[in-house]
């Protein structure tokens, strides 16, 4: 592929010392309590729209009811003349603001779409913000936005997706790397291959339904912005509204300690520049909070996607052929292809690959990433498909992984910096009692249930960012400070982080503090991709390096270390010691002391991520499931779960266990019940509320078992991978799978609900 | 019109269409109750009234004058919290920490109704002294209680462990 070799070469590429870190015990790998759980279960943790402000006002936003045209005409003069109104924002008289920088488009950007935000009369998706209204009182603004009264010229739109697939565009990139791999001749394989499975397969759109829902509290102070935020992306959101309003980004601040869910929403959407231009022209401190239902028609979500993989087994269950094509929704104004075709990119080994992304113009809110964007449904396609190759072959869905497990990544035939799947299914099988299901569909019934197992792959690639800074502040009570503008979503990351820092800089877990969540703190890139704790964690390895220098440099001639050099020292048990040396040390206390210095503050940058590119990196898993589906109704319950995954070393049990869980629940929700409806005929939403899109209550979950194989690898910062996504992967494929087995019927179409499983046909 | 929140009283001047999740929020400066959606869906707005659990942003503050309204705030501090706070640290009952405020409400107000013996549509003999709280009766009771990050197992287990140590079953 094209990647060179070796290209900035850090400690984690090839030649490289693993970090020392890695195999050491310490608070890494301590099942400990998160250290915000006091706050957050006492209803102290203090959210966005919860900040107090004085003079604060409140925001209500019109959407428009059309998917494409004009406004015609706005009348907005009973909410002006509505109790308690302050101002109500239009096209007409909202400030001047530059089109948002697409995501991607620089290291930077987090505009979720290109488009203008409420500058002309243009109506691009049902849904668009049109009016803001502004009041003294939260039920004043939504009374008074109640009463706008808006028409349209419509013009056509393009909402439906069957239309819209026959002019489907070949993306220019699929998140940077190319739409379409060709590797021999597929489909001349395929169709001489002794074995063959070919089926299509569809994934409905999805919302990430955070429970707390966007918002914001902002404020000027002169040419200042203050602004709190629910965000995963705060310094990105800096520089991205600097762009709209043409002012210098060191004039913003962003705070947002605490998050109420992300999944890949919480970036920037319209409510970000119209509650900050509100500010601007009022005068006033903004609170904008949207409305559930506006969390729907504002915020993009997972889009939809239709899927093709065939598979050709050559007689001994190898593959002779691997194809995954397929179309998905998009806007002409954003460009996150949902990335289905990953999965293949890097799990099995065949002789022929095809695959092929392409796009579907659609006027819709700009979809968005969602926890695993393309490998959350790629996987229900990839894994859904070989689960049928294995009946086609009579080979245990576990065997005929085995069988196709690749040397090196069949498509960048790089080395895998680590990769143990197969013994992820091994470990999970046993623990799952796998030898009890039956291969033959419907052969286990209990009363009006019929009960059956299945499996699947779990894949998501290990990220890390380079650019993000940790900042350290050793004082010489032997206390340190460790700061990030990190983002805490409640993946765990301010006490995973206290651990990791802590062990990084020889310290008990208590003498470390560890600061996030504000752009006031040293810059952070984005917490997406799962690659927040690996970033950070190199940078706080690279600040530690910095410390080491400095405290070699302070300790001067009358330290018991003089005459070493830094790389011959470590730090450990609260100083810096000769390494290979237990007695030959020197307290962080004395040191300090002794320079006359009551602490010293060093940065480290996450370097360039030259590990990944010369390693495939991918953590991996096996999902299993059991289901029970009534076979007078067709309801399908899951009655048990388990994941087994190979994630590197994990830093703390508990957190882990609770962010695997969390993926699989949503996956469950992906495969039994979740879909954004979208109307074709109006290009509406037409469940926006947590009423009517379901996602898994108490009832649904049953207790699911996650395992790991806590194996570091050696090219990562602590050995570690990034674990926030990779549990949702595959979890549709084992729910089918498992549905499959237990009556016989292949759903293929997402969600799998009753009215499917009652509509198909045995197979 | 008066109000008792956490066993304090508060006279204020009120929109009579606020609701009591606003009133808390907006007015009270008890952020501790959360709004997940404003229309009965989630739960996060959970709150104890006279030790019922109720939605409160589908309740209009004006028809709570007077009656006990306990928030999140009012059961337990970092210092001293409640058995069911402590339990959800303990077992990893949250990770976001929005939903976590209402689920912790509605587990006290489900406890207190399974010991006044009012039933469950899971519950099988209705003429039973008490109600045997299985795995399933604790989650069908607690399903009107959205999470989104997935800490369901977590939330069961710290409720099941704290009606254990309270001698329930």
């Amino acid at each position: 592929m094209s990647f060179a070799e070796n290209t900035a070469s850090t400690r984690w590429t090839p030649g490289g010392q693993p970090d020392r870190l890695i195999n050491k015990p310490g608070a890494i790998g301590r099942s400990l309590p998160r250290i915000d759980g006091p706050q957050k279960v006492t209803g102290r943790a203090r959210f966005a729209a919860e900040v107090p402000r004085e003079g604060l006002t409140y925001a209500a936003i019109v959407t428009s009811t059309i998917a494409r045209g004009r406004i015609v005409s706005l009348d907005i003069s009973s909410a002006e003349a509505a109790p308690g109104v302050m101002f109500v924002m239009t096209h007409k008289n909202a400030p001047k603001m530059e089109p948002p920088a697409l995501f991607m488009t620089s290291p930077r950007a987090a505009g979720a779409s290109s488009l203008p935000v409420m500058q002309d009369d243009s109506i691009h998706w049902n849904g668009e913000p049109i009016v803001l209204v502004l009041a003294e009182t939260q039920e004043q603004a939504d009374y008074a936005a109640f009463l706008v009264k808006v028409s349209y010229a419509a013009e056509p739109a393009r909402t439906h997706f069957d239309d819209a697939k026959t002019k489907a565009r070949r993306p220019e990139t699929v998140l940077g790397q190319p739409p379409v791999i060709e590797i021999g001749d597929a489909e001349a394989a395929l169709a001489s291959a002794p074995h063959r499975v070919d089926r299509a397969y569809r994934t409905p759109r999805h919302s990430h339904n955070a429970i707390e829902p966007h918002a914001l509290t902002c404020w000027w102070e002169g040419d200042d912005l203050v602004l709190h935020d629910a965000s995963q992306v705060m310094h990105m959101t800096q520089w991205t509204l600097a762009g709209v309003f043409g002012i210098d980004e060191a004039r913003i601040e962003i705070h947002s300690p605490y998050v109420g869910g992300g999944f890949g929403g919480k970036t920037m959407w319209h409510h970000h520049y119209l509650g900050v231009a509100a500010s601007k022209l009022s005068g006033r401190p903004v609170r904008v909070t949207l409305s559930r239902e506006n969390v729907y028609r504002m915020v993009g979500g997972r889009t939809n996607t239709e899927q093709r993989v065939a598979l050709g087994a050559k007689a001994d269950g190898t593959l002779a052929a691997m194809i995954h094509t397929g179309v998905t929704s998009m806007t002409p104004y954003n460009d996150l292809p949902e990335q289905f075709t990953f999965p293949i990119r890097h799990l099995y080994r065949t002789d022929t690959l095809f695959l092929e992304q392409k796009v579907a113009d659609i006027d819709m809110v700009a979809n968005t990433f969602m926890r695993a964007p393309g490998e959350s449904v790629g996987s229900f396609a990839l894994e859904s498909a070989l689960d049928e190759l294995a009946e086609a072959l009579g080979l245990d869905p576990i065997e005929l992984r085995r069988r196709i497990e690749p040397e090196s990544d069949p498509t960048s035939d790089r080395r895998f910096s680590m990769r143990n799947l197969v013994k992820c299914y091994a470990d999970g099988a046993e623990r799952f009692g796998w030898a009890k299901r039956s291969p033959i569909p419907g052969a286990r019934r209990e009363g009006d249930w019929l009960i059956g197992m299945g499996v699947a792959t779990a894949t998501y690639p290990y990220f890390r960012l380079p650019g993000a800074v940790a900042r350290i502040k050793l004082a010489k009570d032997g206390r340190a400070t460790v700061a990030s503008a990190m983002h805490e979503m409640g993946m765990g990351t301010a006490t995973v982080q206290t651990q990791a820092a802590a062990d990084r800089l020889g310290l008990p877990f208590e003498n470390v503090e560890f600061q996030c969540g504000s752009t006031t703190l040293s810059y952070f890139t984005m917490a997406g991709g799962s690659s927040q704790t690996a970033t950070i964690s190199a940078a706080i390895h690279e600040a530690a390096l910095a410390l080491t220098a400095e405290l070699v440099k302070l300790a001067g001639n009358d330290s018991p270390l003089a005459g070493l050099s830094p790389e011959e020292v470590e730090l450990r048990d609260g100083g810096l010691g000769c390494m290979g040396d237990a007695k030959r040390f020197e307290s962080y206390a004395s040191i300090l002391s002794r320079a006359q210095r009551d602490d010293v503050t060093v940065e480290g940058e996450s370097p360039e991520a030259s590990e990944m590119m010369n390693y495939s990196m991918h953590s991996y898993g096996a999902q299993f499931c059991e289901v029970r589906v009534n076979a007078v109704t067709g309801e399908p319950r899951v009655t048990r779960f388990l994941g087994a995954f190979d994630c590197g070393r994990i830093l703390n049990p508990r957190t882990a266990a609770s962010q695997f869980r969390g993926g699989i629940i949503m996956g469950l929700g992906l495969a039994l019940m979740e879909e954004t409806l979208f109307d074709e005929r109006t290009g509406r939403i037409m469940n926006p509320s947590l009423a009517e899109y379901h996602v898994p209550t108490h009832m649904d979950v049953p207790e699911i078992d996650v395992i790991w194989t806590d194996i570091p690898d050696p090219h990562s910062p602590l050995g570690l991978h990034g674990i926030g996504e990779i549990g949702i992967t595959g979890v549709g494929a084992a729910v089918a799978n498992a549905v499959y087995n237990a009556t016989g019927k292949r759903i293929r179409d997402l969600p799998i609900t009753l009215d499917k499983v009652l509509a198909a046909p045995i197979a | 019109m008066h109000f008792t929140v956490n066993a304090q009283s508060h006279e204020l001047t009120l929109d009579v269409r606020t609701s009591v999740l606003d009133l808390l929020r907006d007015h009270l400066q008890l952020p501790g109750t959360k709004k997940g959606c404003n229309q009965g869906a989630c739960g996060a707005c959970t709150v104890l009234v006279d030790g019922e659990r109720i939605n409160s942003c589908l309740a209009l503050a004006v028809q709570y004058q007077d009656r006990e309204i306990t928030t999140i705030e009012g059961l337990g501090t970092e210092e001293a919290m409640h058995p069911l706070q402590r339990a959800f640290i303990d077992h990893d009952g949250f990770q976001c920490g929005y939903c976590t405020p209402g689920q912790i409400c509605s587990a006290v107000g489900m406890m207190a109704e399974v010991k006044r013996g009012v039933p469950s549509v899971l519950t099988d003999d209705l003429e039973a002294e008490t109600i045997n709280l299985t795995h399933d009766e604790l989650r069908e009771r607690m399903s009107g209680n959205l999470c989104r990050c997935g800490a369901h197992n977590g939330i069961i287990e710290a409720i099941r462990t704290t009606v254990a140590a309270e001698g329930g079953r």
